[in-house]
């Protein structure tokens, strides 16, 4: 049963999409070039929101499942088709998912942090060594995919993810994550299985990344483990997921957009005061806007609606 | 032999840095993540005194500690006790924490950046050889654990015997009974975290003498501290230094065994090892 | 006499050296309210987490309707039928009353969702005296509001076994009659209820059993009038003549 303010929601956000997914057919490459970092973003920083959103874990660990990803293509590519490997991308994504999360959920925090923060590290100097051991230095992916099809992919994967995480919302498992956010005691002693739930939102968020790392394998065309495994990704999908607001679903997408636009910018202008300013977002967030954009945007329509109701 | 020497030379320094941090969280309950980078300065200080003046980097951390726990004291009562007080929950300091943290070590990279550039840096203090043992060492890895030890020595009489030390151990144990015991929890927490990054910044004055940096280098050190203490056990000395220890010989066993480039992958291997058995830490009673 | 529904055999927990709970054995009956009673620090919230899952034992086995529930998780446990409330009342604040309720009905010993679980949260609003309330944020309640929303969660899933932890803890007079009916009424409606009291009139008016704790043992039981006149019971809760 979809309610009539939702229908609306629904509505909106599929003119959105349709709007988003032509780019193509009306922008320039400059815009595509830069639609691709967005929807790259919307989908790594939605996908992160699901699980850390509800949960408050923050997971560093969004460069590790993308590289995996990225790497599932680059090596598959001779033999798989694409939309195959993309689809093994995802399922190992979540698999090494289920794995740190199976170690680590049940732990507090701040281990999930320090753990998801290495992961990345973890794989890249074990691929580095493995690439050193058999002697070959990089991968290359070929394919006859231009930046339109990448990006229309990676909308369609954007607009699954924000099916699927519409979907959690209304669900048990949606309300299972928000009592464990609010107290996790309260939620074992009412009968969730925490661990599980959690472990289970994990396992799509990183399924998520990794199909996204799949999805961009043949923009990079030459791939190696510095590039794959960028440890700055992780850490740019938190900030502008947090920057839009992780209570709300159309929350990160708030903070991809503005945070690409200026990051794009000042990359482009200052590249040494790229960290400086990823660094001053950070402590933005967290002393003026814990809620994000999304959290300004509902105080403001509150604020209105009372001065409607004064009047 | 002489790799487990080696190794215990590097767990050394690597104990004096994850007291810092171990101070830091189990006293002001502030995961620190920009402890890397205080060290990074540190070592930045010592290169640029050394590079300029000659001047020697065991002189050089009588400079670095005194600044470095007024720039941390002034860290924490600016920037995080508003979070501390603001906070309704542990979990939601600890996020809160991490968050800021992370950005003030963002921030800190991009000010070595833009002051120092990207380049390495290193200095050939005391690159000597000494002979123990039958086996040669360059004499600054020796000079350095000889300083840590030295500091550790200190730091755990003083954490054992003084008032003010005991105080801290009463903080770590429960804030809420050490308020009621007529400490002043909020001072003290301040200095506790002012401490730590000045043991840290310290760490990094002695590390620079045997280890090359760079403006980004103080992720690495960031994560080795944290595993380091958290394999010790949050809040226990004699812990983190076996665990630094350990952490030293295992990473020089790797990096001379199988390759170099490993080094962090043995670390995280051994956190993973310890999350899995023992996760109340290495000497930790389980949690009740 | 009934098979038991809940019975502790040899239920005992150390923490390092410390025995909070030494070897305690008791039962209860189907629609008996039991008072677990002893001074402060005897066990007897111990005891209840034991119960709970909230704490694993350190030996000893509890039995649900003759299966084992010790060993198993908080979550298992809530799912074959034990449900509690927290001694320091724990609510969800991100969510209005209604929702609180819910949360107890979706995924504990009989689970509903969607417009049944509304429909079941509606009921226990009234039934707990929270009438007009369900759509306040938990953060407006007053002290015995908070109280009666965490007793609807706990009925929420119907449970077997109800735990109360101090739930008339911090009331006041007035407050307290209202909270003892409260109870009252779910013991009329044949709820088995284990419950942790301090308030003698309490457990007076609402147990059919006492269980006594001193110090982590159990050191009398029966019923209420027959307890509270055992010596050893009084020596427990007013230390020796000479003391």
């Amino acid at each position: 049963m979809i309610a009539g303010k939702e229908l609306q929601g629904v509505i909106v956000a599929t003119i959105l999409l349709l709007i988003a997914g032509a780019l193509p057919y009306y922008g320039s490459d400059y815009l595509l070039s830069l639609g691709i970092t967005i929807a790259m973003f919307t989908v790594l920083a939605t996908s992160w929101a699901l699980f850390s959103g509800p949960t408050h874990y923050i997971s560093l660990a969004t460069a590790a499942f993308f590289g995996l990803g990225t790497y599932t293509a680059g090596l598959g590519i001779e033999t798989l088709p694409f939309w195959v490997l993309i689809g093994l991308a995802g399922v190992l994504g979540a698999g090494l998912a289920a794995l740190v999360g199976l170690a680590t959920l049940r732990l507090s925090g701040v281990y999930f942090v320090i753990f998801t923060l290495g992961l990345a590290e973890l794989v890249r100097q074990v691929i580095t060594w493995g690439q050193n051991m058999t002697g070959q230095k990089g991968l290359y992916v070929l394919t006859d995919f231009t930046e339109a099809n990448l990006y229309q992919m990676l909308v369609a994967l954007g607009a699954a993810v924000f099916l699927v995480g519409w979907l959690i919302n209304r669900s048990r498992l949606g309300f299972a994550l928000r009592i464990i956010g609010d107290d996790e005691t309260v939620a074992a002693h009412s009968g969730i299985n925490t661990a599980l739930a959690k472990v289970l939102l994990f396992m799509v968020s990183g399924a998520v990344a990794a199909m996204t790392g799949a999805i961009l394998a043949p923009r990079y065309v030459y791939i190696e483990p510095a590039l794959a495994f960028t440890p700055l990704l992780s850490f740019q999908v938190v900030i502008m997921a947090l920057l839009g607001g992780v209570h709300r679903l159309w929350g990160p997408i708030v903070g991809v957009i503005p945070f690409t636009i200026i990051l794009e910018t000042i990359s482009a202008n200052f590249p040494n005061q790229v960290t400086l300013f990823i660094g001053i977002v950070f402590l933005v967030i967290v002393y003026f806007i814990p809620r994000g954009f999304a959290g300004l945007i509902e105080q403001m329509r509150d604020w209105s609606r009372s001065r409607e109701g004064l009047t | 032999m002489d790799i487990v020497i080696i190794g215990l030379l590097l767990g050394g320094t690597y104990a004096l840095i994850a007291m810092g941090l171990n101070l830091q969280y189990g006293v002001a309950r502030i995961m620190n993540l920009a402890n890397g980078e205080m060290l990074v300065a540190g070592g930045f200080t010592a290169f640029w005194f050394y590079t300029a003046g000659n001047i020697s980097p065991l002189l050089t951390i009588f400079i670095v500690a005194p600044v470095a726990f007024a720039a941390n004291w002034l860290i924490y009562r600016i920037m995080l006790e508003p979070l501390v007080r603001r906070a309704k929950s542990r979990g939601q300091l600890e996020v809160d924490s991490i968050l800021a943290t992370f950005g003030m070590s963002f921030i800190a990279v991009g000010l070595m950046l833009a002051f120092f550039g990207g380049d390495y840096f290193n200095y050939s203090f005391l690159a000597v050889p000494v002979t123990i043992m039958g086996d040669t060492y360059a004499q600054n890895r020796v000079v350095a654990f000889l300083a840590a030890v030295v500091i550790c020595a200190i730091l755990y009489a003083w954490i054992t015997y003084s008032r003010t030390g005991l105080s801290l151990r009463a903080i770590a144990v429960s804030p809420e009974s050490a308020r009621l015991a007529g400490i002043n929890v909020r001072q003290r927490a301040a200095i506790a975290f002012a401490l730590g990054g000045a043991i840290t910044a310290v760490g990094g004055a002695l590390i620079s003498s045997f280890l090359t940096l760079d403006a980004s280098a103080g992720v690495a050190f960031t994560l080795k501290a944290l595993i380091i203490v958290i394999m010790g056990g949050v809040g226990d000395v004699r812990g983190t230094i076996i665990a630094a220890l350990l952490l030293g010989v295992v990473e020089t066993l790797v990096a001379s065994l199988i390759d170099p480039g490993l080094t962090l992958a043995a670390a995280y291997t051994l956190f993973i090892l310890v999350l899995l058995f023992r996760p109340q830490g290495l000497f930790g009673r389980k949690p009740t | 006499m009934s098979e038991a529904v809940l019975s502790l055999r040899g239920v005992t927990k150390r923490f390092g050296g410390l025995i909070a709970v030494n070897t305690i054995d008791f039962q209860v009956r189907p629609g008996q309210v039991v008072g677990l009673i002893g001074p402060n620090g005897s066990g007897k919230s111990t005891t209840l987490n034991l119960i709970s899952g909230a704490l694993p034992l350190t030996e000893g086995e509890i039995h649900l309707r003759g299966s084992t529930i010790s060993g198993l998780r908080a979550d298992k446990i809530a799912r074959r039928g034990i449900s509690r409330t927290f001694q320091l009342v724990r609510l969800l604040p991100s969510m209005t009353v209604e929702q609180n309720i819910i949360a107890g009905a979706v995924f504990g010993h009989r689970r509903r969702w969607g417009a049944e679980a509304r429909q079941e949260a509606a009921r226990l609003v009234e039934r707990v005296g929270l009438v007009g309330k369900g759509n306040m944020a938990v953060g407006q309640l007053t002290y015995i509001d908070t109280k009666r929303v965490e007793l609807a969660r706990a009925l929420a899933s119907d449970p077997t076994v109800l735990l109360l932890d101090e739930w008339l803890a911090g009331l006041n007079p007035t407050e307290l009659q209202v909270g003892i009916d409260l109870i009252h009424s779910l013991r009329d409606e044949g709820r088995t209820i284990v419950l942790v009291e301090h308030v003698m009139d309490a457990i007076r008016s609402l147990c059919d059993y006492c269980v006594v704790m001193s110090s982590g043992a159990k050191i009398a039981e029966g019923t209420p009038s027959q307890v509270l006149s055992d010596p050893e019971v009084i020596r427990a809760y007013l230390g020796d003549d000479d003391a």
